[in-house]
């Protein structure tokens, strides 16, 4: 086995963390994805200028920046915003928050586009026929639209996912204790940098397998309506 | 109508998982140290904070009977991290400077350095003319100050994100000179077990570097801290934590 | 929030906007010259010569940036044979270590489009050209690759803008690129949002003119394909 100076418990409990944060803002970003896809394609014309205002602005910022901005601008803002309806206690961002909040908008952002796209795709008949069967707004999209949305955004929404396991690594930068910060302090203790950097590359690849093992089980399983034909 | 149902519902669920930003009661002292400065504050294998820094944060909170908590930050983030409350104190061993006296209120000093030139030993280096050589610091320490108000155009300058990296690239050879604070760079001389390679550069200067604790503007934690501190050293309990570091006092 | 801190450090930021050019432009050059190789390989129906790349492209693609960064940077340089060996004057500069790290980084990205854009061309255009006689050479290098320059040409620019938003991690290991500048200016003045700002409104107007440069050249290039556009799998 690899001499890991007992920092091998620091770096799996910096895994954690890593998932943690991959699985919260991908909660958040799937989220602002489909907000987003629904106003690019509502009729609504400021509805649409914010989507693209987004939807541009995110894309365009290079994510190291967006974290540093929200971890560093965020609280001044929410507690600014927070003070207008007469809450003057301090609001935390810690830097777990921060990155969920900075990471969720960049896979929304990019999740807005696979929405859109998986929506449009949907015949107009689907939608016909479910209002005919005499279904409400709700259940129509919950039992008829969502699950053909959610089959065909799936393979783009994977490739996200993936991405944004990989930007987990850039919060910590400010501070908060994932992989790459538990194998910064390490090599920081030990000196061994490229054992240590190699160890966590190794750990990311690890993750990034399962992950694409997750996404094929469940385009499958999405897929099984139309295979049993 | 398909619209109104996916943003009321998405809008609900994105409230709930932003919860995380949560309102916090101060009923807590926050102390923001570093970790990467050894022996004044450092990170050990369980992922804690440790060293001189520290030890007289834990001290000061137990001549204040306050609860306390230690926390790590970025060098670069910490004056940012104070100014929006992020944590209520600084103590990582920073330098009380006119600079940053415009932005955070400091407390007396607790320690004081200086700063000091390190280089490969037996080489010999003009301090005075660098011209061409790389010399390294750390970003936003005095140090750094110092070389880009002195060396800027002439000597090649690398500034990092922590001392760690730049101890990393003067081993590597990447660097030529490193400009630094003396006492950390007198532990690492004796511990990293690179002593015999490099050595001091010339004498220290800067020897007015007077090390405090930064608050908030305005915050009147720094007279308890100001208070506790006189106590710890007239009790004897600065003069035991200085033991533990150093064989002699950097008060 | 104070903003003429932006004034007075503008021509600052304006100096690591271009060493964050330097760095995208070059990476982005060496990096397509060296995923064309890696992408034909992919293809390639002998097992043994596909599963080279097959690695490199999933260690590039599977582990962050930052980590192949230090990897580069303060990884390699731990050894005294790298250090003593020729290719230390390249390795002790932290411009060209982020250029490794991102010319390997973006190659197996782009090699991954290249590939995608060959197997999009229908078979049938195979077909002909082998009933034209022609060589496999040539029909890579008069049909294929022409071809499929035009089917990359949407992917490859968000390939770009990509790059150039990962060019922020140059500086991690001491480079002065926008980013980097931005934070050591920050070291100085202490705004962080009014600086942060500032560069982040610096990436937006570059990457705007990436997107607007490649929207001339997409038409152009596929202009004999009227309004019809092949979709090439998404970058992951």
């Amino acid at each position: 086995m690899i001499d890991l100076h007992g920092f091998g418990h620091q770096l799996l409990q910096g895994a954690l963390v890593t998932v943690e944060l991959a699985l919260a803002s991908l909660v958040v970003g799937l989220v602002l994805g489909l907000l987003g896809a629904a106003a690019k394609l509502s009729s609504i014309k400021p509805l649409q200028w914010i989507a693209n205002i987004y939807t541009t602005l995110i894309r365009g910022l290079p994510e190291l920046l967006t974290v540093l901005i929200i971890y560093f601008g965020a609280t001044t803002v929410l507690m600014s915003i927070a003070s207008l309806f007469g809450y003057d206690e301090y609001i935390e961002i810690g830097a777990f928050a921060a990155g969920v909040t900075a990471l969720g908008l960049t896979f929304g952002a990019y999740a807005t586009e696979v929405f859109r796209g998986a929506l449009q795709s949907i015949p107009k008949g689907q939608h016909e026929s479910a209002v005919a069967l005499g279904m409400g707004t709700f259940h129509k999209f919950y039992r008829i639209i969502l699950p053909q949305v959610w089959r065909i955004a799936l393979p783009g929404l994977g490739n996200l996912f993936l991405v944004l396991l990989k930007d987990t690594a850039l919060v910590s930068v400010v501070g908060l204790e994932d992989i790459m910060r538990k194998a910064n302090i390490a090599v920081s203790s030990t000196k061994e940098a490229f054992l240590f950097y190699l160890v966590a590359a190794i750990m990311y690849l690890a993750l990034t397998v399962v992950s694409m093992g997750v996404v094929s089980y469940l385009e499958k399983r999405a897929r099984r309506g139309l295979t049993r034909g | 109508m398909k619209l109104k149902t996916i943003i009321m519902g998405s809008a609900l669920f994105v409230g709930a998982a932003l919860t995380g930003a949560s309102a916090q009661a101060a009923d807590k002292i926050r102390f923001a140290t570093e970790g990467a400065w050894a022996p004044f504050n450092y990170i050990d294998s369980s992922g804690k904070p440790q060293g001189f820094d520290v030890d007289i944060a834990h001290a000061l909170c137990a001549q204040m009977k306050a609860d306390c908590e230690v926390v790590t930050q970025d060098w670069d983030g910490l004056i940012p991290g104070l100014k929006v409350r992020k944590f209520d104190a600084i103590i990582a061993s920073m330098s009380i400077t006119p600079e940053r006296e415009k932005v955070v209120d400091f407390t007396n000093k607790y320690y004081s350095g200086g700063l000091r030139f390190l280089g490969r030993t037996g080489e010999k280096v003009d301090l005075k003319h660098l011209d061409g050589k790389t010399i390294g610091a750390q970003r936003a320490t005095l140090g750094a100050q110092y070389l880009e108000d002195n060396y800027a155009g002439k000597a090649k300058l690398k500034f990092y994100d922590n001392q760690d990296n730049v101890y990393l690239d003067l081993v590597s050879g990447r660097l030529d000179v490193v400009l630094s604070d003396e006492l950390p760079t007198y532990n690492w001389l004796k511990t990293s077990g690179n002593g015999d390679k490099f050595e001091f550069k010339g004498a220290a200067f800067m020897k007015n570097d007077n090390i405090g604790i930064a608050v908030r503007k305005g915050d009147k934690l720094k007279d308890k801290l100001n208070e506790a501190l006189k106590e710890i050293l007239a009790n004897g309990t600065y003069q035991k934590i200085n033991a533990k570091y150093f064989p002699f006092s950097i008060y | 929030m104070d903003f003429s801190v932006v004034v007075e450090y503008f021509p600052r930021l304006l100096e690591g906007t271009w060493v964050s050019l330097q760095l995208v432009v070059l990476s982005i050059v060496l990096g397509g010259i060296i995923a064309l190789p890696i992408a034909l390989a992919r293809i390639s129906p002998v097992l043994w010569i596909r599963s080279f790349p097959f690695a490199y492209i999933f260690f590039f693609r599977g582990t962050p940036l930052l980590v192949q960064i230090f990897l580069v940077y303060y990884g390699a340089s731990q050894f005294e044979v790298v250090r003593e060996s020729f290719l230390w004057p390249i390795l002790r500069e932290p411009f060209w270590c982020a250029i490794i790290a991102f010319t390997l980084n973006t190659s197996a990205y782009t090699a991954e489009i290249f590939r995608g854009a060959i197997q999009a061309i229908p078979p049938g255009e195979v077909e002909a050209c082998k009933v034209v006689g022609m060589s496999k050479a040539q029909m890579y290098r008069r049909v294929l690759l022409p071809r499929a320059f035009g089917i990359v040409l949407p992917a490859y620019g968000n390939e770009i803008i990509l790059m150039l938003k990962g060019s922020a991690l140059a500086s991690t290991i001491t480079i002065l690129d926008l980013t980097g500048m931005a934070r050591t200016i920050i070291a100085r003045t202490y705004t962080p949002i009014e600086i942060f700002l500032a560069a982040g409104a610096i990436y937006l107007v570059i990457s705007m003119v990436i997107i607007a440069i490649f929207r001339q050249v997409e038409k152009r290039q596929n202009r004999y394909l009227g309004s019809v556009s092949i979709k090439v799998p998404d970058k992951g």
